[in-house]
């Protein structure tokens, strides 16, 4: 599983970056980046600053020094709506759905899109409903009323209505039943298959590692190792280090 | 006996019937103003103090369209755009610096912005009061009163544009825009809404459906600087007894509100009828205070 | 507050003191009671940032308060003869403590925002009320009465004249200011600025929050109310302009434009209205509010802390 050896730049690369949340120094210098088509893991403790990170590169925190490239161009203070038109996909941490809308009205919010024809949009759709069987079924319902794996699943489809060239998720398998973790590693799969590049944040180790080509371990707001995901196990000491309790 | 039918005879069931048509016209007018403070509220957590300047405006551009050309759909059409425009202006310039923080600077701009308003329309205008002639005069007969056409079309335009307003929400990709936005702005944003564009439109809309209730109000009082003062007021009271940020209920709330006033005027002075919406209000915060239309929560 | 500190806020506190004292006696009848005036809305911005800067509460309430000291004032020095200070003082705060009472309860239920539209439609309540009864209110005219002698019973009594009522008031506004300043630093303070900070947090370690923020707005009208008896004495007319929503608009303008928090900034903050206003009605005639309210909206978009906002920690050490 190698990413092709195309373009030099990568699709989204992250230098030196960092963030504060007020006064608080959460991201002190992190660098990292994610090719075309990659599967990228970020895996540490709670806390360390991997969520910000991805709010940081998706624009939604902007930070006080570094950059962050999108296919070499920088988006350091992009606000956020453009990076989603520019093919930048969020996931966050518990799905934020739009509660209120219904399924079919959560996924428009990605698919209403200038230059999309209605075809496309049907396409997309379509696409959507064949993975996610659930949300065909409840695509009048609220997003609010789904259960929190079918809510997993909409925020993900939701996603990919922007035709992204890259998801950023955070911790999709938090809180979700093994059956649901299944699916999730299949999803992401699926995406590859697709040529989305992936950046993956995870407290799941042994679902990361697998997914991933490469993985980046962050500690206190900085990457401490960086390596091909084949080159750790799960028992790796440096697995202890990190993200042992 | 007697004194049973002396009361059913003294009934003033024409009065009433006229305050019945009245409060239903004034309760429409009403809607309208509170439709766009419910809206700006709803979505922007903005308390919108210059409402009732933004309908003032309104009032005195249908003044000065109808002065220039003559036509009061012409006014109607032309105050509601531009003070659409100046709307967004007002957002943009002031409100925008104002996001995320504290919401009571939101009230403090508005409330600044009022003064500014009021003022230059009492400098470009004078005190005296203007007029707005109504489009048609005639009216028509109800058993046997007579009741003027054009405040039931009053009644019929503002239903016609909150009817529109609620349209567009439910579907169309913008109402889906506005409605995401409410309910997770910074999602909405990740999502490719251009959240402070949204919200610009928004005001935008507000200002633009409390011009049009300025119009349309215009030929039934005078229109002068202060006349947004007491209308906010009443839609800020309206707003808090119907629910904040709720549409069905504001609307509700106005008809409500007015009809009681309405029907109060036959006995007391109109100022005085003025205490009820007061009363109606202390009502609603003591027992109902997340609205008195709406289910209270658990 | 530090040793260093407190001599440098005393020395300048007492420096003030020394030049507002010496004024009356320097000044032009104009600027006297321009000066008189600044110190009377003053008051009334103190009492309300008691609610504003430190228990987080806005209040557009603060007209009714003000208005109901006036006409308590004008009702004392009308029934009562001879006209007497202390008892116009009296009634004039009864009469803004009952209000605060009423507005105090809703406190209770009703957060930010809808504290504050609330606020803001009961004291135009008030204004409706006062000016439709006007039997007792007069109505649009208001009421107009003498201004009561100084007096302490049994040992002298003299009536006031321009620079000894300006004296008064200042001597009034500074114990005021001192009161306020001493309940602020005090552990009762403390407890209203952490319901500023956090009401939930305040209310899970145990405080009432509730009877925290009655006494606070009880405080707040009271002060408010004496700002009312204090500008009857001075116009010697209670008129339903005062109970107006527009006074508490000003108010609150004054409270921004000073400084919310410092008890200072406030008195400030009506000094700059005042100044601005008054060097704008040169140019702009009665439409100076074009300008001023421009420079409010600038304030409130640029310089939110206001004038002394700077000072704001130091001041309350």
């Amino acid at each position: 599983m190698t990413p092709d050896a195309t373009p030099i730049e990568p699709l989204v690369a992250v230098e030196d970056v960092h963030t504060y949340y007020g006064k608080s120094h959460i991201l002190h210098g992190v660098s990292l980046h994610v090719d075309r088509g990659e599967v990228v893991g970020l895996l540490g403790r709670n806390g360390v600053g991997k969520s910000t990170t991805l709010k940081t590169i998706m624009g939604l925190v902007h930070p006080h020094r570094g950059k962050v490239l999108f296919a070499g161009k920088p988006i350091t203070t992009l606000p956020a709506h453009k990076l989603a038109r520019l093919g930048i996909g969020y996931v966050p941490e518990d799905r934020r759905i739009f509660r209120l809308l219904t399924v079919m009205e959560n996924l428009r919010t990605g698919l209403d899109r200038h230059g999309v024809t209605e075809a496309r949009k049907q396409e997309l759709l379509e696409k959507a409903f064949t993975y996610f069987p659930v949300l065909a079924e409840r695509r009048n319902q609220a997003g609010g009323t789904l259960s929190g794996g079918e809510q997993q699943m909409l925020a993900i489809a939701r996603a990919m209505m922007l035709e992204p060239k890259i998801i950023l998720l955070d911790e999709p398998t938090e809180g979700l039943m093994p059956r649901m973790v299944s699916q999730i590693r299949q999803i992401i799969d699926v995406l590859h298959r697709e040529g989305v590049a992936i950046l993956l944040v995870e407290q799941n180790v042994p679902l990361t590692l697998e997914a991933s080509h490469r993985v980046y371990i962050m500690e206190k707001g900085a990457v401490r190792h960086h390596c091909p995901a084949s080159a750790l196990k799960v028992d790796d000491p440096l697995i202890q280090q990190y993200l042992g309790v | 006996m007697s004194t049973v039918l002396g009361f059913l005879e003294a009934f003033p069931y024409q009065e009433l019937l006229i305050q019945t048509l009245n409060g239903i016209v004034t309760g429409m007018i009403l809607a309208l103003i509170a439709s766009g403070l419910t809206l700006i509220f709803g979505i922007m957590d903005v308390v919108n103090f210059a409402h009732g300047e933004l309908f003032m405006f309104g009032a005195y551009m249908g003044v000065v369209v109808i002065s220039a050309t003559g036509s009061f759909w012409l006014a109607l059409l032309l105050a509601t755009l531009i003070v659409a425009l100046i709307g967004a202006a007002l957002q943009i310039t002031t409100l925008r610096p104002l996001l995320g923080r504290d919401p009571l600077t939101t009230i403090l701009a508005t409330f600044g912005i009022s003064l500014v308003m009021q003022n230059y329309a009492l400098w470009q205008f004078g005190p005296v009061a203007r007029k707005i002639p109504e489009p048609f005069t005639g009216q028509f007969t109800l058993f046997y009163l007579e009741y003027p056409w054009y405040r039931v079309l009053i009644a019929v335009l503002s239903a016609a544009i909150i009817g529109a307003l609620y349209l567009f929400l439910k579907y169309g990709t913008y109402g889906i825009w506005i409605r995401a936005t409410t309910q997770d702005r910074v999602m909405a944003e990740a999502m490719g809404i251009p959240v402070s564009w949204v919200h610009t439109a928004v005001f935008a809309i507000g200002a633009g459906m409390a011009a049009a209730s300025g119009v349309l109000f215009g030929p039934l009082v005078g229109v002068n600087h202060a006349m947004g003062l007491d209308w906010v007021l009443k839609a800020f009271i309206v707003v808090v007894v119907g629910g904040m940020g709720n549409l069905g209920g504001s609307i509700a709330a106005s008809i409500f509100i007015s009809l009681l006033e309405s029907y109060a005027s036959v006995w007391v002075s109109p100022a005085q009828a003025g205490i009820v919406s007061f009363v109606v209000l202390i009502l609603t915060l003591l027992f109902r205070p997340t609205g008195l239309f709406v289910p209270t929560p658990k | 507050m530090s040793k260093r500190s407190a001599t440098v806020y005393w020395t300048g506190f007492s420096i003030i003191l020394a030049l507002l004292i010496v004024a009356p006696l320097v000044l032009p009848e104009f600027w006297r009671r321009f000066l008189t005036e600044i110190l009377i809305w003053g008051l009334l911005a103190m009492s309300s940032d008691i609610l504003i800067g430190y228990t987080g509460m806005v209040s557009f309430g603060h007209s009714a308060f003000f208005g109901l000291g006036m006409y308590g004032a004008a009702a004392a020095l009308l029934m009562v003869r001879p006209p007497n200070l202390w008892l116009a003082i009296l009634y004039g705060l009864i009469g803004s403590a009952g209000i605060a009472l009423f507005v105090a309860y809703f406190s209770t239920r009703l957060r930010d925002i809808y504290f504050a539209i609330t606020t803001l439609i009961f004291s135009q309540i008030f204004y409706v009320i006062i000016f439709t009864w006007t039997e007792v209110t007069g109505g649009e005219n208001g009421l107009t009465f003498r201004r009561p002698p100084l007096e302490i019973p049994g040992l002298f009594s003299v009536p006031f004249s321009s620079e000894t009522l300006h004296w008064f008031v200042l001597a009034v506004v500074t114990a005021s200011y001192l009161i306020l300043r001493r309940i602020t630093q005090s552990p009762f303070g403390m407890v209203l600025q952490s319901i500023r900070e956090n009401e939930p947090r305040t209310r899970a370690i145990g405080y009432a929050v509730e009877r925290y923020k009655i006494v606070a707005v009880m405080l707040s009208g009271l002060f408010a109310g004496l700002a009312g008896v204090l500008y009857a004495l001075q116009n010697r007319f209670a008129a339903p302009d005062f109970v107006y929503f527009l006074v508490s608009g000003e108010t609150v303008i004054f409270n921004v434009m000073g400084g919310i928090g410092t008890l200072v900034g406030p008195i400030v903050g009506a000094g700059f209205f005042l100044l601005l206003r008054e060097t704008f009605s040169r140019f702009f005639t009665e439409y100076y509010l074009i300008p001023v309210g421009v420079i409010f909206i600038a304030m409130v978009i640029f310089l939110p802390q206001g004038l002394l906002g700077f000072m704001r920690r130091w001041l309350n050490q």
